[in-house]
C-alpha cells in the first residue's frame, strides 16, 4: 500500500504547485549550497598543498595546488599536537556529558520538590542567567577571580600571606576551572529542560504511590527517575554524537587563547585550528584536523542516531 | 466534586518532603542562584571601583573607593561605543529578519508532503546536520570565494539559518496547523505564495516569535565571525570589540619588550574598570529581558524533540 503510494507519488507529473514551492525554496537552498555544501567540497584541500594565487578565485586555488596524498596526515600524524588536542577534546567533553547530567538532573529533581513553587521559580530564573551570556563576557568575568594581578582569588592569598598565581600560566588548574565554568554556564538551562519533563509525569502515579505508602525517596527513586530515563538517554547519546566538537569559546576564552603553558591543558581540535588560521603559517596540518574532525563527528553522529533510533525510533533525527 | 479536591490537595501536602528537607533545598538553591549571578555583580562592583583602589587592592567586593570614572571614560568613548552598539544592533535586526524568512520559507516548503521534489529538499537540510565542512574550510570558503572579510555581511550571514530551526519549523507547520486548512486554501485557489504568507505564517506566530528569539540571542552574543573576518574596527560589534580589548591585552602580556611604544598604547586602553564597565553594557539589555523570554527557549526545545 505504502508503496504505491510513493509509486504514484513519483510518477505524478510536475505542476504549478511544485513550481510556487520550489521558488520559495530557492533562496535557502542557495544559502545552503554557499554556507554548506560548498564548506564540504573545501575539505579537500586536506588533501593538497594548498597554495593561494593572488586575484585567482577559490576553484583556480584548488585545482592548481597539487595533489599532497596524506602528507598533511603524515605531519600531523607525527606532531605531537594531534595527541593532545584529540585527549583534550574527547577527555572534556566526557566529563562534561556525565557531571552535567548528574549535577543538572540532580538539581532539576531536587528543586521540584521544594514547596514554594515561586521560590523555586526565582532560583531557576536565576540559575538560567549564565546561559544566555556570550564566552566573551564570561571570560571577563573569570579573569575578575583569576587575574594575576589584581583578581580576587590572588588578593585572597596575598591577604592570607601566601604567594599570588599566575593562574593563566597554571596547566594543572585549567581542568578544574574549565569543567567549573562548562557547569556554571550550562546547569541552569540543561535543569529547566529536565524540569519540563518532570513537570510532564502523571500526578496519578505519585497519588498511587503514596496511597501505597511509598516516601519521597522511594517516588524518586520508582516514579521520577525511571520516566526521566527517555530524556536522559536521548541527551546522553546526542551529546555523545558531538564529542568531536569543543565548545569553541569556553576554551578559547576562558583560558584566553588556550596557548602558550597552558595548551596542553586547555587547548582542542576547535582552538588549534582558530589559532591556525589566525597564524600565518601554512593551512596543511590544519586541513588535516579539520578534515578527520568533520568525518569523526559524522560518524558519531550516524552511530549516535542509530543508537537513539534502536531505543526510540521517534527520537531519531534520520 | 470539592471532596475530591479537598482529598487531592491533602494528597499533595501528605506527599511534599519534611519542612527541615525543604528548608536545606532552599539554603543549596539559594547557594546556586548566588553563584550563577555573583560574577556579574562582581563585575558591576570592579566597574565603579575606582582605578586607585584597584591597583592597590586589587578586585574587591567591598572596594576602598567608589568612582563613576569608568563610565565617563565610556561616556568620552561614546563615539566608538556607540558604533559597535549600532553594529550589534543592525546586525541582529537584519539577522533576525532574514533568518526567519529563510528558515520559515524553508521549513514549509519541506512540511508540504504533495512536493515533488520535498525528499530532495528535506536531504538539503539533514546533510548539514551530519556533515559538515568545519571550521578551517568554510572560512577559506567564505574568504576566498564569497569574499566577506571585512564585510557586514560575514556577521550576518553563516549564522541566519540552522537545520535545527528549520526542522522546528516543519514540525510546526505539519503537526500544529490541520491539512486541511491548506486543502481549503488551495482549493479557493490560492498560490502557495498566498497560502504560506496569509495562512501558514500568521498561524505560526508563536513558533516564529521563539525562533526569533533563538535568532535574535545568538546574533547578539557572536563575536566568533567577527573575530575570523573582521579587522576594520568600525566594523566590530560591542562583543567583538570587547574580545578585541582582550586579545590586546594578551599580546602585551605576552610580550613585554616591546618598550615605550607598547607604554603608550597602554595608556590609550581602557583602563580596568572601563573594561568592565563595557561586560556590564553587553550584559544589561540580556539580563533585563530574558527573564520574560526564557519560557519560549524552552518551549522551542520541546517543539524541536518532536519529530513530524
Amino acid at each position: 500500500m505504502a508503496e504505491e503510494k510513493k509509486r504514484k507519488r513519483r510518477k505524478r507529473s510536475w505542476t504549478k504547485n511544485d513550481t510556487e514551492l520550489t521558488l520559495l525554496a530557492v533562496p535557502t537552498t542557495v544559502w545552503y549550497i554557499l554556507f554548506c555544501f560548498l564548506p564540504m567540497f573545501g575539505l579537500i584541500i586536506a588533501f593538497k598543498n594548498y597554495r593561494v594565487t593572488a586575484g585567482k578565485s577559490f576553484f583556480y586555488n584548488v585545482f592548481s595546488s597539487d595533489w599532497y596524498g596524506f602528507k598533511n596526515f603524515e605531519f600531523l600524524f607525527k606532531s605531537n599536537d594531534l595527541f593532545v588536542i584529540l585527549r583534550n577534546t574527547i577527555v572534556y567533553n566526557l566529563v562534561f556529558i556525565v557531571l552535567g547530567l548528574v549535577i543538572s538532573v540532580t538539581a532539576a529533581i531536587l528543586i521540584s520538590l521544594i514547596h514554594s513553587k515561586r521560590k523555586a521559580k526565582v532560583y531557576q530564573t536565576l540559575m538560567i542567567f549564565p546561559y544566555f551570556m556570550s564566552w566573551v563576557v564570561v571570560a571577563y568575568f573569570a579573569d575578575a577571580f583569576l587575574n594575576m594581578d589584581n583578581g580576587l582569588i590572588n588578593s585572597m592569598i596575598r591577604d592570607g600571606g601566601g604567594q599570588a598565581v599566575s593562574w593563566y600560566m597554571t596547566a594543572g588548574a585549567w581542568p578544574f576551572i574549565l569543567v567549573f565554568m562548562y557547569i556554571w554556564k550550562n546547569v541552569g538551562y540543561s535543569m529547566v529542560i529536565y524540569l519540563s519533563s518532570i513537570a510532564g509525569i502523571d500526578q496519578t502515579l505519585y497519588e498511587a504511590a503514596v496511597v501505597d505508602g511509598a516516601n519521597k525517596r522511594q517516588q524518586v527513586f520508582n516514579i521520577t527517575l525511571p520516566c526521566l530515563k527517555n530524556v536522559i538517554i536521548m541527551m546522553f547519546i546526542l551529546n555523545i554524537g558531538k564529542i568531536f566538537y569543543s565548545d569553541f569559546g569556553l576554551f578559547y576564552q576562558v583560558s584566553q587563547g588556550a596557548k602558550g603553558s597552558i595548551f596542553t591543558a586547555t587547548a582542542t581540535i576547535d582552538t588549534y585550528v582558530f589559532n591556525a588560521i589566525r597564524s600565518s603559517a601554512p593551512i596543511g596540518m590544519p586541513a588535516a584536523v579539520n578534515f578527520f574532525q568533520s568525518i569523526a563527528c559524522c560518524i558519531t553522529i550516524l552511530a549516535a542516531n542509530a543508537l537513539v533510533k534502536k531505543l526510540d525510533s521517534d527520537s531519531a533525527i534520520i | 466534586m470539592a471532596k475530591d479536591r479537598q482529598m487531592e490537595d491533602s494528597l499533595v501536602r501528605l506527599n511534599r518532603i519534611k519542612p527541615q528537607t525543604n528548608v536545606l533545598f532552599n539554603i543549596m538553591f539559594t547557594i546556586f542562584a548566588a553563584i550563577s549571578i555573583i560574577p556579574v555583580i562582581f563585575v558591576f562592583i570592579i566597574s565603579i571601583t575606582s582605578e586607585q583602589s584597584i591597583r592597590l587592592h586589587g578586585y574587591r567586593f567591598w572596594p576602598a573607593e567608589f568612582s563613576s570614572e569608568a563610565y565617563k571614560f565610556l561616556i568620552n568613548e561614546a563615539d566608538s561605543i556607540m558604533r559597535a552598539f549600532g553594529i550589534s544592533v543592525l546586525v541582529a535586526v537584519v539577522g533576525t529578519i532574514l533568518g526567519l524568512i529563510l528558515t520559515s520559507t524553508m521549513g514549509y516548503v519541506i512540511s508540504r508532503s504533495n512536493y515533488k521534489l520535498n525528499g530532495f529538499m528535506t536531504m538539503v537540510v539533514f546533510i548539514p546536520m551530519i556533515f559538515n565542512g568545519g571550521m578551517l574550510s568554510s572560512y577559506v570558503i567564505n574568504i576566498q570565494l564569497l569574499n566577506l572579510k571585512d564585510s557586514v555581511w560575514a556577521l550576518i550571514l553563516p549564522l541566519c539559518v540552522s537545520s535545527f530551526n528549520v526542522i522546528i519549523c516543519k514540525t510546526f507547520f505539519k503537526t500544529n496547523i490541520p491539512e486541511s486548512v491548506f486543502e481549503s486554501a488551495q482549493i479557493d485557489g490560492a498560490s502557495q505564495f498566498v497560502t504560506f504568507t496569509r495562512i501558514a505564517i500568521p498561524l505560526a506566530k508563536p513558533m516564529m516569535a521563539t525562533i526569533a528569539l533563538f535568532l535574535c540571542f545568538g546574533y547578539w552574543n557572536d563575536w566568533f565571525q567577527a573575530s575570523l573576518y573582521i579587522t576594520n574596527t568600525r566594523l566590530l560589534s560591542l562583543q567583538a570589540l570587547l574580545n578585541n580589548i582582550q586579545r590586546a591585552i594578551e599580546m602585551m602580556a605576552n610580550n613585554p619588550t616591546q618598550g615605550l611604544s607598547l607604554q603608550a598604547y597602554w595608556n590609550a586602553m581602557p583602563k580596568e574598570g572601563a573594561r568592565m564597565a563595557m561586560a556590564v553594557i553587553i550584559v544589561v539589555p540580556i539580563a533585563c529581558t530574558y527573564p520574560f523570554f526564557q519560557k519560549y527557549f524552552i518551549s522551542g526545545l520541546t517543539v524541536g524533540a518532536v519529530k513530524g
